[in-house]
């Protein structure tokens, strides 16, 4: 079909800034989300930099209390929006099919007009410091009244929550991408109990965002609401509830949890199963536990909310339901151990991280168990204790099994491998420095330093752990930069990894190394959850020997028809950002933090870039529809 | 069954498992047979739909902690319940000849479709107008979207919900623009059945907002 915008020949490879701007292929759309995502992790670091440098020591003046309020909210929206989320998304585009064995995504300008929203989101989030008078101030949890105008007073807020919007469209249309994705384009014998278990854990990662993120649009709708039309839906004074805020936000909130962390889980099983050279232990149960977390997931979320007082047997339900969670988690912590145990072990920096990934994680999930009994929660929450905690599972969580995951997968996308001596470095620099930095806010918070405060007073008691926590963030830090400088270098190298270096189980392994853009050309049968292994060494063998060389790629396949590139995704994004702006300076009565005029753009013209936001989004409305999608 | 009649049976069932195997090798390609037989779009529609209902859920929530917190006077009172009552009628009425639309493009009956898509279109028209008389009913009563959580939470709700009533007019339209270009036929008309669907969801959880608004 050659009606298209850009008449590209279908199977080689275009090159050039617009065959990446106008990409609907789900590799390099991955590619997009991990490299944005990278760079977005790279700046909650430095916002986690400058919290530990300013509470390192006691009464310290490096940043005001105003300053510290915005650095910590933009530190976790980034980290959770903009960097673990994302994270997750672009390892999922790029495997998810490869793993299913399909072509492509089910919808690959969908896919495309996620990653638009998710980078055009995170910097609709970042421009509030330049144009909004101020970054939100609220933290991530955004909690009313403070989110209030009255409370924060700048565009900061209004910022936040447009941003999340667009984030939050973004994720629940990768959610449903991935959704008919795994549903419907297995290759043929690969039933729902043979799918790997990143695929798995992609699954129901999607099935919590799009039932979780319409609630969290909800509560940023009606707090929109009250900050732009004098509502007062979380303002006690007009008999308006805060709590309306908390449960909706953490009916978001705990999902989002296991959003994050579900695909980690699926990596983690990926990388020991090929590096132990043996099946995942109990798949089934693997499977059943994914299911389970993610049910159990939407009925705990007011263990978030112990201290507001509700009844007694509201308490006691959430705090069981919470216990009720440990169960499938511990299944899945026994299993890993299970695949370990006895396999022949290969230990590479991928394992390191994966295994490291075991005992830090459970210390994350012992944390938990401990904040789900209701006295304890009451002592303990809103301490040092809680953040210690929560970093405990999404940093020795999801971030350890996403370096893994990047060891594991980085010559699959690049031809290339990450420097095994560099990586070790980094690995033990990250598991010392994490241990220094959150294994010890636990005890801080025990001893009563309250989570948020921007500073302590120098007889608390606190001084020495504050410093030994700071040591250990610049630990992890100078482990990110090994990280970083591995990539760069590692990209330099000859390209030498082969289709399946690491004597892989799945079919991501059975093709070239980074794969052609039509994915594979023929498909080898699929009887297991691991299908590449039992096509070189034969079914039903446990462990390997002399494997049969498998290679499905075909050698260039050019007549495998693909999708058309597409500019209509990034055209409806740039409407939508553009309505976004519209709404936070055009419908507010009050008056603005900045004077816009001075940037030659009168602020009587805001209005008319809401509208002029709606016809740009119709314009790629009318243009998507009217283009051939393949 | 005479012998022959076994034969023919016998060789059309391996017709058909020669075509499951060509099907199974092809299903590799775009546009092919999908693993659950569903098509994309319509997996899609049903996957946004149950998203959509969290969505109104938690809209639902909010109207319901905030409907006692007011006096009947201070809005509950002035709700119309005679244009609510029309409006839910129109609206089913609407339902009904969506479906009839997809049965009539079904049965090759393209102007019937088209006509009776333009009527759906004009029914939702028709309820819109009766939400903005009730709207402006109130608001001449002093009950403004500000006034007190009762009103905030009605008018999110039913302004959220006469928003996707919209955004189903539009689409209809679309289908018919498109229709009348020739894009929807008899045997491509999945279109209208995805567009029905958002249209029947929207239906639905009007009836519900009727019934925690209107009736309890
Ligand atoms: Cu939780």
């Amino acid at each position: 079909m050659a009606t298209n915008v850009l008449a590209l020949p279908r199977a080689a490879e275009p090159t050039g800034i617009m065959s990446w701007i106008t990409t609907v292929d789900h590799k390099r759309i991955g590619i997009l989300y991990l490299v944005t995502a990278v760079i977005f992790f790279i700046i909650g670091g430095i916002e986690a930099l400058i919290i530990r440098t300013q509470l390192a020591t006691p009464s310290s003046t490096l940043v005001d209390p105003a300053t510290y309020n915005q650095v910590f909210t933009m530190h976790g929206t980034t980290m959770v929006f903009l960097a673990l989320m994302p994270l997750n998304s672009g390892f999922g585009n790029y495997f998810v099919p490869l793993m299913i064995g399909a072509r492509d995504m089910a919808f690959p300008r969908l896919n495309s007009l996620g990653y638009w929203l998710f980078l055009f989101g995170g910097l609709l989030l970042y421009s509030s410091f330049l144009i909004g008078g101020g970054a939100p101030d609220a933290g991530w949890f955004g909690y009313a009244p403070l989110s209030e105008r009255a409370y924060s007073p700048t565009h900061g807020i209004d910022f936040w929550i447009l941003s999340l919007q667009l984030l939050g469209i973004s994720s629940i249309i990768g959610g449903l991408n991935f959704i008919v994705t795994i549903l419907n384009m297995r290759a043929p014998g690969m039933t729902l109990n043979r799918l790997p278990l990143f695929v798995w854990g992609t699954l129901v990662t999607s099935l919590l965002a799009i039932f979780a993120i319409p609630s969290i649009s909800v509560a940023l709708f009606l707090l929109l609401f009250d900050r732009t039309f004098a509502t007062s839906f979380y303002l006690p004074g007009g008999s308006g509830d805060p709590l309306l805020w908390q449960h909706l936000f953490w009916f978001f909130g705990h999902p989002e949890v296991y959003i994050m962390i579900m695909p980690s889980f699926g990596i983690i099983s990926e990388v020991l199963a090929t590096n132990s050279r043996k099946p995942i232990f109990g798949y089934a149960a693997m499977a059943f536990a994914f299911a389970g977390i993610s049910f159990v997931s939407f009925t705990v979320w007011a263990h978030h909310m112990f201290a507001v007082g509700m009844s007694p047997l509201a308490d006691a339900i959430f705090a069981g339901m919470s216990f009720v969670v440990g169960v499938p988690t511990g299944i899945k912590i026994f299993n890993w151990l299970g695949t370990i145990w006895r396999g022949s072990l290969r230990v590479n920096t991928a394992f390191l991280f994966a295994a490291g990934f075991i005992g830090q994680f459970t210390i994350g999930g012992l944390g938990g168990i401990m904040l789900a009994v209701v006295p304890v929660d009451w002592q303990i929450t809103d301490t040092y204790f809680v953040v210690g905690h929560f970093h405990y599972t999404l940093f020795a969580g999801t971030v350890l099994a996403l370096f893994a995951g990047t060891y594991y997968w980085f010559p699959k996308m690049t031809g290339r491998f990450l420097n095994e001596k560099l990586g070790q470095i980094h690995f033990w620099l990250t598991m010392v420095g994490m241990t220094m930095l959150f294994l010890t806010m636990h005890y801080v918070g025990v001893l009563g330093m309250p989570r948020r405060i921007y500073t302590y007073g120098p007889n608390m008691g606190w001084d020495l752990w504050n410093l030994i926590e700071t040591i250990g963030a610049f630990i992890v830090a100078l482990g990110v930069l090994f990280f970083i400088v591995n990539l760069f270098k590692s990209m330099r190298q000859k390209a030498t990894a082969t289709n399946d270096p690491w004597d892989g189980q799945t079919l991501e392994w059975a093709t070239s190394s980074p794969p052609p853009a039509y994915n594979f050309a023929s498909m080898i049968p699929v009887n297991s959850p691991r299908p590449l292994w039992d096509a070189k060494y034969g079914p039903h063998s446990e462990f390997a020997s002399n494997p049969k060389k498998i290679d499905l790629s075909g050698g260039g396949n050019a007549n495998v028809h693909l999708p058309n590139p597409s500019i209509w995704p990034l055209v409806l994004t740039i409407g939508l950002v553009i309505i976004a702006i519209g709404i936070i300076f055009g419908f507010n009565g009050g008056a603005l933090a900045l004077d816009i005029s001075s940037m030659g753009m009168a602020v009587q013209s805001l209005p008319i870039a809401f509208a002029g936001g709606i016809v740009v989004f119709f314009i790629g409305l009318v243009g998507w529809i009217a283009q051939p999608a393949g | 069954m005479s012998a022959v009649g076994k034969l023919e049976h016998g060789a059309h069932r391996a017709g058909q498992a020669l075509e499951t195997v060509v099907d199974q090798a092809h299903s590799q390609e775009l546009h092919a047979a999908t693993s659950t037989g569903l098509d994309h779009r319509k997996l899609v529609m049903w996957v946004f739909i149950a998203s959509e209902t969290i969505f109104f859920a938690a809209l639902m929530a909010t109207y319901l902690v905030n409907r006692g917190k007011v006096t009947p006077e201070d809005g509950p009172e002035h709700l119309n319940l005679a244009v609510a009552s029309f409006n839910t009628f129109i609206l089913l009425f609407s339902s009904l000849t969506m479906v009839m639309a997809l049965q009539a493009i079904e049965n090759a009956k393209k102007r019937r479709m088209i006509f009776l898509l333009a009527a759906t279109a004009l029914w939702g028209l028709v309820f819109l107008g009766g939400q903005v008389y009730e709207y402006a009913e109130l608001i001449a009563n002093g009950i403004t979207f500000d006034s007190n959580v009762w009103s905030s939470s009605f008018f999110a709700l039913t302004g959220f919900h006469g928003t996707h009533v919209f955004v189903g007019i539009i689409w209809i339209c679309m289908l018919i623009i498109r229709a009348l270009r020739g894009g929807i036929t008899e045997n491509n008309h999945l279109a209208v059945e995805l567009g029905g669907l958002y249209w029947h969801f929207v239906d639905l959880v009007w009836v519900v907002l009727f019934t925690i608004i209107y009736l309890i």
